[in-house]
């Protein structure tokens, strides 16, 4: 039974070795798309064989995340694709198989589907059917994630619950500049597919000091944000800023130290810590913008109750979306705002 | 200054079937009708090209003109809204294009099909709905076509499939449409519409070959306004001649900025459809003032130049009043009178889509499913459940 796990991922899931001292990084202020024009110019830059496409990309992208880099690689290196995106996903498929860096660009995840029978047929089968000799670790697909408040049904979507139930693929949501510098580089350089998807929403609005050089952060690990020990939350992506708040909020009027935790990798996710997490508070609450039928909680919470059953003082708790499309007018009442997530932390607290 | 009245080599299937009318107001030394010369369009795998020599009414004329000349202030009004946040989300604009709107529908009948893709308030109107209804959608009211959940490119009438966001899907759905049509027997055909950029999308091929493969009746329509979202079509197309993309399937090209050239060829490709011939292909030449949408200011791909020169030497509009007003099929006061009834009814549609309430919150689960009886829909917490009524 051990020999089916074989070849679907190149590489052992739990951490690596300690990474060698760096050298100092020069910080600086960038903001979410600035960041992954930076980690993207780093891949450039060192990986002769990076090419990166999509839509618009070349004069810099509807989000402005590759604005300079044509100019600076080259056209050869930086280009468009005409409006196909199965076209364009199994185009970067085949370069990665032929062993180029391929880096994809989905103008908007809700653009993806066209592109999903490649990825989930083509891109993640591809070294398990051909028992490790062919592979397209080397492909990255970006895409926009993620409600921004005026996005309406096609501009909005958190497809992320799709792509989890297909192994062969990483997905991974970073939730801020750094992170995402990190992520996306990790993303690149490992050996297997991968999507990575970026809140839109925090395109702009999300500023830190980010490194100019690269580094990596560790994929398939959850970070503990906040220490607590009455309520485990998880989230990932724009979620964990409002879930911030709402920690903020249950200590405040309640009195209750929540643990926040971002899963940061979606697919292979980070079971250990999680549940290493409710073993010690005992309740969890996972909130997410996707519909919550099926959506990615689903699977956390069936996970965690069988593996810490008898550790848990209330049932765990889901807030996300309606199970709808996602609505044009009434987008503030469909989102899991920190509302309704204190409110489930309440209920959580008192049963 | 009374033109000739020529006849036209093949009868004109009008809409309404008026010739010569006398209206209500004796504007006895207007000329009833004229006839004009129109380009020729290419054709691919064709015989013969539609009429170059073509008849207008002046009740055609006023006509057009009207609805020209509504879509175009519906969607400066848009734009206008959209700057003081009143309409949000996405707004893709039309104005430049009427004549693609305006001309087809004048070459089909009501009782056809037409689906397109989001750049859809032209279509909204000339497929029956109403400015009022039209503005309250796009600032999401209950007055909406779509009772306010669909927004900007979501809007739907009888016959009039939308009104659709994920690129070049809407096409496969038009040939569908198509065979329910053959299906029922009922001579009617099915139009679909998709732009520069779609054309390159792989289930339009996949269209074709099904539509071809069963001689369906659809018309198949690439309204080319040479750019697709910021890329110009010589470097997204390997070949731009989108009305021989259809290889198999034949082909017309027409200036989309002449409403008679639509009209005329609209009309020679519903006869194909319904003469049982399978379906036809069309590359509109058109034009947007506008950017993409909203948030495109429209000038970093191409100069401002380029869009002054096509205002100035194709205006639709202003293409078909120098025609009116060249032959005497009416005068500039009447068109004038036009435009300002015209403005009145976008002015009080902006009001009443400005003050209209938004819809209520019950709406938000309703119409989910079709479900009998009212089913609940799972939402945010466990505790909170919604009713959805279908």
């Amino acid at each position: 039974m051990a020999y089916t796990g074989f070849h679907m991922y190149s590489r052992s899931l739990r951490q690596s070795p300690p990474p060698p001292p760096q050298p100092p990084l020069t910080p600086t202020k960038m903001n979410m798309f600035q960041s992954v024009t930076s980690a993207l110019d780093n891949t450039l830059a060192s990986d002769p064989t990076a090419v990166i496409f999509g839509e618009d990309v070349a004069f810099g992208g509807v989000f402005r995340c590759t604005v300079g880099l044509r100019d600076k690689y080259g056209k050869d290196r930086v280009f468009n694709t005409p409006l196909c995106e199965q076209g364009i996903v199994g185009f970067g498929i085949g370069a990665a198989v032929a062993g180029a860096t391929a880096i994809a660009e989905i103008q908007f995840a809700d653009y993806i589907y066209p592109a999903f029978d490649q990825i989930v047929n083509e891109a993640a089968k591809y070294r398990y059917r051909s028992g490790n000799l062919f592979d397209c670790g080397s492909l990255t697909i970006r895409a926009p994630w993620g409600c921004v408040g005026h996005g309406s049904l096609y501009h909005s979507q958190s497809p992320e619950a799709f792509f989890a139930h297909c192994p062969g693929i990483k997905v991974v949501i970073p939730r801020s500049p750094v992170q995402a510098k990190g992520l996306l580089l990790a993303c690149i350089a490992d050996q297997n597919p991968c999507i990575f998807f970026e809140p839109k929403i925090l395109y702009r609005a999300a500023v830190e000091q980010v490194p100019v050089e690269p580094y990596t952060l560790p994929l398939s690990q959850a970070e503990v944000l906040q220490e607590g020990s009455d309520v485990t939350v998880v989230a990932w992506g724009t979620q964990i800023h409002v879930m911030r708040e709402v920690a903020d909020m249950a200590q405040e009027k309640l009195g209750v130290s929540c643990e926040l935790i971002d899963l940061q990798t979606i697919l292979p996710w980070d079971v250990e810590t999680i549940c290493k997490s409710v073993v010690k508070t005992g309740r969890l609450l996972i909130s997410h913008e996707a519909p919550i039928t099926g959506g990615f909680a689903a699977e956390i919470s069936s996970s965690v109750q069988e593996q810490c059953f008898l550790n848990l003082e209330a049932p765990i708790s889901r807030v996300c979306g309606y199970d709808t499309p996602f609505p044009h007018i009434f987008e503030p009442f469909y989102i899991p705002d920190k509302w309704k997530c204190f409110d489930a932390i309440k209920k959580m607290i008192n049963y | 200054m009374l033109t000739n009245i020529s006849h036209v080599l093949r009868a004109c299937a009008q809409r309404n079937g008026a010739a010569a009318v006398v209206s209500a107001r004796t504007y006895a030394d207007f000329t009833t009708e004229a006839s004009f010369e129109i380009k020729k369009c290419d054709i691919h795998k064709l015989d013969e090209a539609p009429a170059t020599q073509v008849v207008m009414t002046r009740d055609e004329g006023l006509q057009y003109y009207r609805i020209m000349q509504t879509i175009r202030r519906m969607e400066l009004k848009a734009d206008q809204l959209y700057k003081q946040k009143i309409i949000r989300g996405f707004c893709h604009l039309y104005d430049g294009q009427e004549a693609c709107a305006v001309g087809i529908e004048a070459g089909i009948n009501l009782t056809d099909h037409l689906i397109t893709a989001y750049r859809a308030h032209g279509y909204t109107y000339t497929r029956g709905g109403t400015v009022k209804e039209i503005m309250s959608e796009l600032t999401g009211r209950r007055g909406g076509i779509a009772k306010g959940k669909g927004g900007s490119m979501h809007m739907y009438t009888k016959n009039f499939y939308g009104g659709n966001g994920i690129v070049g899907a809407q096409v496969p759905l038009g040939a569908g449409v198509a065979l329910a049509c053959k299906y029922q027997g009922k001579n009617e055909l099915s139009v679909s519409l998709y732009g520069d950029g779609a054309a390159n999308q792989g289930q339009i091929f996949e269209t074709y070959n099904m539509a071809a493969l069963w001689k369906l009746p659809a018309i198949f329509i690439c309204e080319n306004n040479r750019y697709g979202m910021g890329t110009p079509v010589e470097r997204s197309a390997a070949s731009t001649d989108y009305y021989k993309r259809g290889d198999y399937i034949p082909g017309l090209r027409v200036d989309g900025m002449d409403v008679l050239c639509v009209r005329e060829a609209t009309k020679f490709a519903a006869d194909h459809c319904r003469a049982g011939k399978g379906p036809i292909l069309m590359e509109l030449q058109t034009y947007r003032y506008h950017g993409h949408s909203m948030s495109d200011p429209g000038v970093s791909y191409r100069t401002r130049e380029e869009i002054q020169e096509v205002r100035g030497k194709s205006d639709p509009i202003s293409l078909l009043k120098d025609r009116i007003l060249s032959n005497n099929m009416a005068s500039v006061e009447e068109l004038k009178e036009i435009d300002v009834s015209v403005r009145k009814e976008i002015e009080d549609a902006a009001q009443f889509a400005t003050t209209d309430p938004e819809p209520p919150l019950e709406e938000l689960c309703n119409h989910i499913f079709k479900n009998d009886p009212p089913m609940e829909v799972r939402s945010t917490n466990p505790w909170i459940k919604l009713k959805s009524v279908s």
